[in-house]
């Protein structure tokens, strides 16, 4: 056990910090979600002529060639600076690590310098409306027809599916398989006839996800990753990257959040509170238990190669975490935290979806009682 | 002790359940509401209204809160409250028959508190209560900034900082708080049973893994926990609605007991019903978020659970 870092690693902080310092990412526009979304791409082009995107990918693919603990202290930075999530997370947090292990040279040479760059948005296309936690139940098809797929179905809740270009797409290929057995992941060029996204409107009244309807789309045979029929271990490694992926980012930025509360309650006197103390207090301790928790699964996934299923014990933790800081929120900031459009308003609506997206609690709490504890699975 | 609603306070139920439930959209709604009298449900019929107890408003409001429903009932009843307790004479017959007939929209807030207050609107009749002296004033032309607030299907405001003091009331409005409290638990308490309502239709019918959602342990525990906090709130908020007609000395205990837990229930069960419809749950379409926002308001207004459990102590271990 050593919980200190090294002199190399303290020294890619400090050129990182001296950078982030130098180029802050512009103002963050309000109100409008295009805007919004332009706003985190150039800040993700920014950090991309800087060499600070995929830190920790090859420098054969256009990464920094750095080690994961870099990485994590390039997200860490990132919050600390106040800095956006760049605008391509699913492709750099997702489809990238999914293709590093998965895709064959020609695809991690075609797709991988893209995603760093933010010239090609990804998002993911997993959940339909009759497979959400029940993801082996897809129902989209992919037949053969011409040189490659000719997929038709529906797909929902597709994040950043109107400015994406490629689409982490699993369908069925197999027409008399079921469940897990005979679907094969694919990417989906979204820039064509056969694609059609739909905004859904959601309760914060933007509309971050989509309905996607696929009719005859096709999609190539060089881009099937992992091979035709393997399209469930492939989107386990997607799965797992965004449970364990994403977990700097998110930890620093409750930080950040709890910071700002924190700042809130001595500004008007709730701080001196016993009861509003105990529950920041609580809300501190749980937040510097996710950073040691995210920092301890980083071993993990340099042992083997991907995240394990801890990440769904972080995942977890963080969505609680996150829905019991906007709560205690809107008891210490009081009217302006149940005003329309705040910050604070909007947090505590958005974390709603916290313990849903990415799996929900419950799908994770069973994920964590059976390949964690290794507990009888529900027939 | 027999929780029973009489025949009389089952009609009231059942007539505005099914109104509510054909005019969802609220369009119109409020006239018809005024016609059949509940805008003034609780004030004295010499004061033009029915002169029903809380026990009636408080179903009422339930109904109200099930719906989700956009009127200003509630702002409307709870001024009306304090006016009625505190108000003399001259106050009384200025404001209470118009807000009976709904001729003038009301709203009561608490003094030195910012507060999101529904129903609030600048010009019309507002009552600022002190919760700790009891005391209250009135405003003909209420002082407010108008404020949206994360429930959009209701009009709120803000007490402007720079308001000048309004008229005394000088009767006093400590009682017509704790009424006013009761009755916003009311409404949460509606607020919950349409979230569970939701629900427990949607597990039911919702399919993966080959089965219904709300076959699996999780969903049932989730559900089972929705009801407890909602029955909890439930005899709650009719106890302390039956003290303020039957027992007033219980009242002051009994209405902080109600707006606690119809706080704490609120925020739970609906929160809880967006979780157990998953994605949907968290889409502008689905009818669960408009419950969770409303739940969020009326959790903090007048005083929040905790808040109410610090009255309690005071109260308790005096
Ligand atoms: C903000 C947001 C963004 C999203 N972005 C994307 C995206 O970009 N791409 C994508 O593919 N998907 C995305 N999703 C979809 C998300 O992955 C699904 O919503 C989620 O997996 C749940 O599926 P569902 O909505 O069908 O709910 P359901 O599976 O129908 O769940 C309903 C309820 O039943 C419970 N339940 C279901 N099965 C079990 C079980 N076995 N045991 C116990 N309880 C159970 C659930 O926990 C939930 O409470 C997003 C969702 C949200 C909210």
């Amino acid at each position: 056990m050593d919980l200190t870092f090294t002199a190399a690693e303290e020294q890619f902080r400090q050129e990182l910090r001296t950078w982030l310092a130098a180029n802050p990412p512009g103002p963050e526009p309000r109100g409008d979600e295009d805007a919004h979304y332009a706003w985190r791409r150039d800040w993700q082009r920014m950090l991309h002529a800087g060499g600070w995107t995929g830190v920790d990918w090859p420098l054969e693919y256009g990464g920094r060639g750095a080690s994961l603990t870099e990485s994590a202290i390039f997200f860490e930075e990132l919050g600390h600076a106040r800095a956006p999530l760049p605008a391509n997370a699913l492709g750099l947090l997702l489809g990238g690590p999914t293709l590093m292990s998965w895709g064959s040279e020609e695809q991690k040479e075609r797709f991988l310098a893209p995603i760093l760059s933010a010239e090609e948005i990804w998002c993911q296309g997993f959940s339909e409306p009759e497979a959400g936690s029940d993801l082996a139940a897809i129902k989209t098809r992919a037949v053969r027809g011409g040189d490659g797929w000719v997929i038709s179905g529906q797909k929902v809740w597709t994040s950043t599916a109107q400015y994406a270009k490629w689409c982490m797409l699993v369908a069925r290929t197999d027409p008399e398989s079921t469940r897990h057995k005979g679907l094969t992941y694919f990417l989906l060029d979204m820039e064509q006839e056969g694609v059609e996204v739909v905004p859904l409107r959601q309760i914060t009244g933007e509309s971050e996800f989509n309905e996607l309807f696929l009719d005859g789309a096709r999609v190539p045979d060089a881009q099937v990753v992992g091979g035709v029929g393997n399209g469930w271990m492939v989107a386990l490694t997607t799965l797992m990257n965004e449970r364990a992926g994403l977990a700097f980012f998110l930890q620093v930025q409750l930080r950040q959040q709890l910071d700002r509360l924190v700042e809130a309650a001595r500004a008007n006197g709730a701080a001196e509170e016993p009861l509003t103390r105990d529950r920041l207090a609580d809300l501190h301790l749980r937040t510097e238990l996710l950073r040691l928790m995210a920092w301890r699964g980083l071993g993990t996934i340099e042992r083997y190669g991907q995240p394990g299923p801890e990440g769904s014990l972080t995942k977890w933790l963080w969505s609680e975490t996150n829905q019991m800081l906007v709560q205690t929120a809107v008891d210490v900031v009081g009217a302006e935290a149940l005003t329309a459009g705040s910050p604070w308003s909007f947090a505590l609506l958005r974390a709603r979806g916290n313990s849903i997206e990415g799996g929900t609690t419950e799908i994770l709490k069973n994920v964590v009682s059976e390949r964690i504890l290794g507990l009888p699975r529900h027939s | 002790m027999d929780f029973e609603f009489s025949d009389e306070q089952r009609a009231i139920r059942d007539t505005a359940r099914e109104l509510l439930a054909e005019r969802r959209a609220g369009e119109g709604l409020w006239p018809e509401l005024v016609e059949l009298g509940w805008a003034g449900i609780g004030i004295a019929e010499e004061n033009g209204g029915q002169g029903l107890g809380l026990v009636e408003l408080a179903i009422l409001a339930e109904q109200l809160g099930h719906a989700c429903a956009e009127t200003p009932f509630l702002g409307t009843a709870l001024a009306a409250l304090a006016i009625e307790a505190g108000g003399d004479a001259a106050q009384r017959e200025r404001c209470l028959p118009a807000l009976a007939a709904g001729e003038r929209g009301g709203a009561l807030t608490l003094a030195g508190r910012r507060e999101l207050i529904p129903d609030a609107a600048a010009g019309e009749i507002l009552v600022v209560a002190d919760a700790d002296g009891g005391t209250g004033e009135l405003y003909l032309e209420a002082p407010i900034e108008p404020t949206e607030a994360i429930d959009p299907r209701r009009r709120h405001g803000l007490l402007r900082p720079d308001a000048a003091a309004g008229d005394p009331l000088p009767g006093g409005v400590a009682a017509a708080l704790d009424r006013a409290r009761v009755v916003v638990a009311a409404e949460i308490l509606g607020l919950c049973r349409r979230a569970l309502e939701e629900t427990v239709a949607y597990v039911k019918e919702r399919r993966q893994f080959g089965v219904p959602v709300g076959s699996f342990q999780a969903v049932k525990h989730a559900a089972a926990q929705m009801l407890r906090d909602t029955e909890m709130a439930a005899v709650a908020t009719y106890y302390a609605a039956w003290s303020a007609d039957f027992d007033a000395p219980s009242l002051p205990a009994a209405a902080a007991i109600a707006k606690a837990a119809a706080a704490d229930a609120g925020r739970a069960v609906t929160a809880a019903a967006i979780q157990l419809h998953g994605g949907i749950g968290f889409t502008w379409e689905a009818d669960v978020h408009w419950l969770f926002k409303r739940a969020q308001v009326d959790a903090a207004y007048l005083g929040g659970a905790a808040s109410q459990r610090a009255r309690l102590a005071r109260l308790t271990t005096a």
